[in-house]
């Protein structure tokens, strides 16, 4: 391996999930494409971040990331090691590498379970440390999140929004992993809890180099945190590049109007709203040809019957790694569209 | 005369004060932004507005009129037959305040029926009429739907259209738009001021999202435990804050630090039930706490216009008075 492979901890390729949903007694099965065809490389010590509305797809893309579930096709690979064409022992034991950190801190912990057991678990079922030695681990890996000693014999519903979450971040931290995929991580937490979250998660990552995947819907979170962006619609990826890329020279529609419907506290960086009409698709019954149809304002007869595929942008063939989906932004229709402020 | 005004405003539940002695006011046209943390208040304050505070809960208020007309003192009957009209709230939780046994159309006309007259026919054109203009479309085919066969963002739509069904003068929105993704929270959120300015309603709206009030409000209102710490335009209160958990509410805002920063955070959480610390409640936390703080319970400072309840309000570079 070189210099640059050895960086590079995560590689997915065209991964699918497409779930088989019975509809009715008399109905035929339809396929959901709950994620359809996703790529991205993550290094060491960097944060992908996944962005998009509810039911997109970014925590079935969490869930296979972490091989909770298994894909329908496409290739995962952990430091050049494949994860899917594995024998299931490999698999377990690479599995520890990559942890999840849920959606919801409050559902994730078992109420019945003490701090000091829940943290411990994986330790008893994926080590042979002894109880003494389990113990000790928890302890220190509960100092680097900031608990305390005393909370190891207390139970989940002792704590509050924000130390729960620090609880589940510790239990992803008992395996040793170098990738995190935190599901939401602080979506359900007031701002200023959240301010503690994720300095927390940036302390970790600089102190083990740990790669995120964090998905979220808040781009104020995301602009804060993300090396990369990854936004995603109805399963499938309609823009993705660096930070800088996406927040500020974004390309496509969706992404602009994303990004114009987040509230902004400063005036100055408030952006001419791009009013969407409709309502989201259903991925039961999706539309054909771009997903976005119908609601972009720059959509034709092409954009309702073929679909764009993802490809690096003309316009800036010196900006590296910038993909957009969007045959308005292929055929040049779209010029540069976001201007300052309202 | 302001359209709501209340004056110490208490509700307590047994010995815990969910809010504390609270006053503000409402104008005809304005749209109040309530901002603070999780339990601090926010929708208990505004249900007993709507009188809908169940025993044990107790409310108390020095005065708590709309439109001059003192909701304490009038008969039982006549409040609730002026909140669901005059007054509306939206709440919360849309999907229980949404009843899933009936259709979306035998709801809206039951919430016009206990306001105004009308034949079925009538009422069944005023409730296709709301719907199209909450943004709705195709009205007449979702009148015979159930809640479950809507997104979130047209089930939310649907209870704004049964809010406003009764030209209320005053709405109370309840995290109206928490549950929803941007695009569509941006949605509604223009159709709740244009539904406001086209009928010169007030609304107060109840958000934990800073950002959107310093969007969408002229004024707003800060609380912290059961108490309001600051008040003011809103304008005012986000650029120049005068008390030091706005401050820190603001600077913990990953919007506030450039690059990829440490956030600020405020250390500690909000004091509980059985934690409330003497003196000022933030005292704990405040990084510019003294003693004086620790033992004396700050009073509010300036008049409602511009409020703040510390001991040494900020000035406009951000520090504490001397
Ligand atoms: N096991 C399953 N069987 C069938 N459909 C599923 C299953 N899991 C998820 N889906 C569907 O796949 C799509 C993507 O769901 P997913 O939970 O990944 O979305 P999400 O982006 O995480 O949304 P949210 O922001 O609401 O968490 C949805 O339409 C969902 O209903
Ligand atoms: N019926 C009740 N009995 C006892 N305590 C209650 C009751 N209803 C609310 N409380 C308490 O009153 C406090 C204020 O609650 P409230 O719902 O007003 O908070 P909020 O500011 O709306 O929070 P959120 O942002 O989470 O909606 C909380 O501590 C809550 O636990
Ligand atoms: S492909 Fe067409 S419909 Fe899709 S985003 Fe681009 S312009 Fe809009
Ligand atoms: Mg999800
Ligand atoms: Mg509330």
């Amino acid at each position: 391996m070189n210099e640059s492979d050895s960086r590079l901890i995560l590689k997915a390729e065209n991964l699918k999930q497409h779930y088989h949903v019975k509809q009715g007694l008399l109905k035929p099965e339809v396929t959901v494409k709950a994620v359809d065809g996703i790529s991205f490389n993550l290094e060491k010590g960097k944060t992908l971040a996944v962005v998009g509305e509810s039911g997109c797809g970014k925590s079935t893309l969490g869930r296979m990331l972490t091989m909770i579930e298994t894909p329908t096709e496409g290739r995962l690979a952990h430091l050049g090691e494949d994860l899917l064409t594995l024998t299931k022992d490999a698999q377990a034991k690479l599995r520890q590498k990559i942890q999840i950190i849920f959606q919801n801190p409050y559902g994730s912990l078992n109420p019945r379970k003490k701090i000091g057991s829940i943290l411990e678990e994986p330790l008893v079922i994926n080590t042979s440390l002894s109880k003494s030695e389990r113990k000790e681990k928890a302890l220190s890996i509960m100092e680097k999140v900031g608990l305390k000693a005393e909370h190891y014999d207390r139970y989940p519903h002792m704590f509050s929004g924000g130390q729960r979450q620090r609880i589940a971040i510790a239990r992803g931290l008992m395996l040793d992993p170098n990738v995190i995929v935190a599901d939401e991580p602080v979506s359900a937490l007031d701002v200023s809890v959240q301010a503690q979250v994720l300095n927390l998660m940036m302390d970790l990552q600089d102190e083990f180099g740990l790669s995120y995947v964090f998905i979220s819907h808040d781009l104020s979170v995301v602009e804060h945190i993300a090396d990369d962006v990854m936004v995603m619609y109805l399963g499938k990826v309609v823009e993705q590049g660096s930070r800088e890329q996406l927040f500020e020279n974004p390309k496509h529609p969706y992404t602009l109007a994303l990004l114009s419907s987040t509230p902004q506290l400063s005036p100055e960086k408030r952006r001419q709203r791009i009013k969407l009409e409709g309502e989201l698709p259903s991925p039961l019954n999706p539309p054909s040809g771009c997903a976005f149809n119908g609601r972009c304002a720059y959509a034709n007869d092409r954009c309702r019957s073929e679909t764009p595929t993802l490809r690096l942008d003309s316009s800036e063939e010196q900006e590296q790694g910038h993909l957009i989906a969007c045959h308005a932004v292929a055929e040049k229709r779209i010029g540069t569209l976001v201007e300052g402020a309202a | 005369m302001s359209l709501l005004q209340l004056e110490n405003l208490s509700v307590s539940f047994g010995n815990f004060r969910a809010v504390d002695n609270i006053s503000y006011k409402v104008e005809e046209g304005e749209v109040l932004g309530i901002v603070g943390e999780s339990g601090s208040g926010k929708s208990v304050s505004s249900l007993s507005i709507m009188g809908l505070i169940d025993f044990p809960g107790k409310v108390s208020a020095d005065q708590l009129t709309f439109d001059s007309q003192d909701l304490q003192a009038m008969p039982e009957k006549q409040r609730r037959k002026l909140t669901g009209s005059d007054i509306a709230m939206i709440f919360q939780d849309p999907m229980t305040s949404l009843n899933p046994c009936f259709t979306v159309g035998y709801q809206i006309i039951e919430a016009l029926k206990t306001h105004q007259d009308g034949n079925k026919k009538e009422l069944k054109a005023r409730a296709i009429e709301l719907l199209t203009q909450v943004g709705i479309p195709a009205p007449e085919s979702r009148l015979g739907n159930y809640p479950h066969q809507l997104s979130g963002g047209m089930s939310q739509r649907v209870m704004i259209a049964m809010s406003i069904a009764c030209d209320p003068r005053l709405l109370i929105a309840d995290e109206p738009t928490t549950a929803l993704d941007v695009t569509i929270q941006a949605q509604i959120i223009d159709l709740l001021v244009e539904l406001q300015r086209k009928k010169q309603m007030g609304l107060v709206l109840i958000t934990h999202d800073l950002a959107l009030v310093a969007e969408v409000a002229h004024r707003v209102i800060v609380m912290y435990a059961g108490q309001i710490v600051e008040s003011g335009p809103a304008s005012e209160v986000f650029s120049t804050p005068k008390h030091p958990y706005t401050q820190a509410l603001l600077a913990s805002l990953p919007e506030s630090a450039s690059g990829k920063a440490r956030l600020e955070a405020l250390p500690g959480v909000v004091p509980g039930q059985y934690d409330r610390p003497l003196g000022c409640l933030l005292s704990p936390r405040c990084p510019y706490a003294t003693d004086h703080c620790r033992k004396v319970e700050p009073a509010n400072q300036g008049d409602l216009d511009r409020q703040v309840k510390c001991h040494t309000p900020l000035d406009s570079e951000g520090r504490p008075a001397a």
